[in-house]
């Protein structure tokens, strides 16, 4: 299997030849950067399209068909309208704060989407303590949502941003906890291990039933951690026009718009990693000739094809299911997933300790 | 491995935005701004722990402190207070007091800096401190580790949560 990190250590020691190592460092982290805001864009449009077509589909249309074949280049038109459009400015509030706001939300969204181990060797974060990073990173979000509501100066935005917070806040807690429990399946928090770790097996065959209940509890509440359907209230458009960005115009709606769905990516790709393997090919035990075949398919392309179908999952969500109540949605989270998620922890733990997986 | 030069460099850069946006935080008239100074220092504070190579320390940073109390804070706010900048006066003998207990404040840290002998460095900082050995560390009953202040602390969260609430249902 092609390892990706070949690729950095030949940039790197071609820096490195012609100039000092400062300089060197400083010119890779540019690029990096670079290269993460860029994969970042492309992500957000992709995805957008994406959403879209899947959303014309479930209702029988056949969503954006004129810019491209296919309709492909529609976001990409999109991106460039929205890039000209003014910024208008609101009287009577916080500036600084307000304009602050969908900054922390790209910030939070981006250090996340860092963490991801998108193939073999190519992952731009990778600390030994990785996933609690990742949720670290994203709760970040959280305060520019609030912000946001807050500066807008507008009861329905405040409304959004509210039940935004105590959604994220609540659901945060059922996330955490089914990743704890995939954790100490797999002994160790660094992405990468996690991934290397199912190399003789996916988590969700070898964790088998807790496995299964965690992966079921980590997509709802991933879904509702995005703020999309069936849990969009925070910007429930028939109740609050559009939530906490009702008021944000141009690029800075762009913001919030595409850390929605770059978060949507970034929770189907934790899926990916945590329980289908992320980048590590179908492998099963025995079939040496079969798990050899299926080394030859790019470790990229397992990912993001794995991700694709969570992606789809998750539109599918939004697609099919009506909104649920804010009580509803309180009631889920506080009364059944967390006491399943914690007794499916214990139960974990039990099947760890005694070896009883695969 | 890494040049000295940029070490210092950000080690100046996230001190400057600890002092600076500290001094903001407590001289912002509007709580929410205040709020918001307060995070940045905290992000800048998780900052040193990543510079120092301690990544799990900087994490539990950014998720109890950005993620957690700052977000309490700024829903408390948006439960309770109207952002009306705060007029009240500040009397002046609580003024002087302040002031009095500040530089006082400061004279010791100064005081106690400047004559401190510092202990060499006993843990390198080159690498990452093993999630293993913090966790046995953290959990680990025997001596030198601290399982015990950890279950008290977690006794402790528990009587404020059980206050809290019986504070909330004393209505009805």
């Amino acid at each position: 299997m092609f390892d990706f990190s070949v690729v950095t250590a030949w940039i790197d020691n071609l820096l490195q030849g012609c100039m000092s190592q400062t300089a060197a460092i400083i010119i890779e982290c540019v690029l990096i950067g670079l290269v993460l805001l860029g994969v970042y864009a492309v992500f957000a449009l992709v995805l957008i399209l994406a959403e879209r077509k899947v959303c014309a589909a479930f209702q029988c249309r056949l969503g954006p068909n004129r810019v491209g074949i296919w309709g492909s280049i529609q976001t990409v038109a999109d991106m460039v309208k929205i890039l000209t459009k003014e910024i208008i400015a609101i009287r009577h509030t916080d500036k600084f704060l307000y304009n602050l706001a969908p900054f922390m939300v790209i910030v939070g969204s981006l250090l996340a989407f860092a963490c991801i181990p998108f193939g073999r060797g190519l992952q731009i974060l990778d600390f030994n303590v990785g996933i609690f990073f990742m949720i670290a990173a994203s709760s970040i979000g959280i305060f520019g949502i609030l912000l946001a509501g807050w500066s807008s100066n507008n009861k329905f935005s405040l409304i959004g941003a509210m039940r935004s917070g105590a959604q994220m806040i609540s659901y945060e807690l059922s996330i955490g906890l089914s990743m704890l429990t995939m954790v100490i399946l797999s002994g160790t928090l660094q992405l990468s291990e996690i991934v290397e770790g199912q190399n003789e097996l996916w988590f969700i065959f070898k964790g088998h039933i807790p496995a299964m209940i965690a992966f079921v509890v980590y997509l709802i509440a991933g879904t509702a951690e995005t703020n999309r359907g069936p849990f969009d209230l925070p910007e429930a458009e028939s109740e609050l026009t559009a939530g906490y960005h009702t008021e944000y115009s141009g690029m800075h709606f762009g913001f919030y718009y595409v850390a929605e769905f770059v978060n949507m990516f970034i929770v189907a790709a934790i899926a990916t990693t945590i329980f289908l393997g992320g980048w590590m090919p179908l492998h099963i035990p025995g079939l040496d000739g079969f798990n050899h075949a299926m080394d030859y398919i790019p470790s990229v392309i397992w990912f993001l094809g794995k991700s694709a179908v969570m992606v789809f999952v998750i539109m599918w969500f939004k697609w099919t299911f009506p909104r649920l109540r804010i009580d509803q949605l309180i009631t889920l989270e506080w009364k059944y997933l967390l006491p399943i998620n914690l007794l499916n922890l214990i139960l974990m733990t039990i099947i760890v300790a005694a070896g009883w997986h695969f | 491995m890494q040049d000295v030069l940029i070490l210092r460099i950000v080690f100046g850069f996230l001190a400057a935005i600890i002092a600076v946006f500290s001094v903001m935080a407590v001289t912002s008239r509007r709580i929410l701004r205040a709020a918001t100074y307060l995070l940045f220092v905290l992000f800048a504070t998780s900052g040193l722990y990543f510079f120092l190579n301690y990544s799990f320390l900087g994490a539990v940073q950014l998720l109890v402190y950005a993620g957690g109390i700052i977000i309490l804070y700024v829903f408390s706010i948006l439960l309770t207070n109207t952002d009306q900048e705060s007029r009240a006066p500040i009397f002046s003998l609580r003024r002087w007091l302040a002031m009095l207990a500040t530089f006082g404040g400061i004279a010791l840290m100064i005081y106690l800096l400047l004559t401190n002998t510092w202990p060499e460095a006993t843990m390198d900082t080159s690498a990452e401190v093993n999630m293993r050995v913090i966790g046995h560390t953290l959990m680990g009953s025997e001596k030198g580790q601290y399982v015990l202040p950890f279950e008290v602390m977690s006794v402790l969260l528990l009587a404020c949560m059980v206050g809290g609430l019986l504070i909330a249902r004393k209505r009805s």
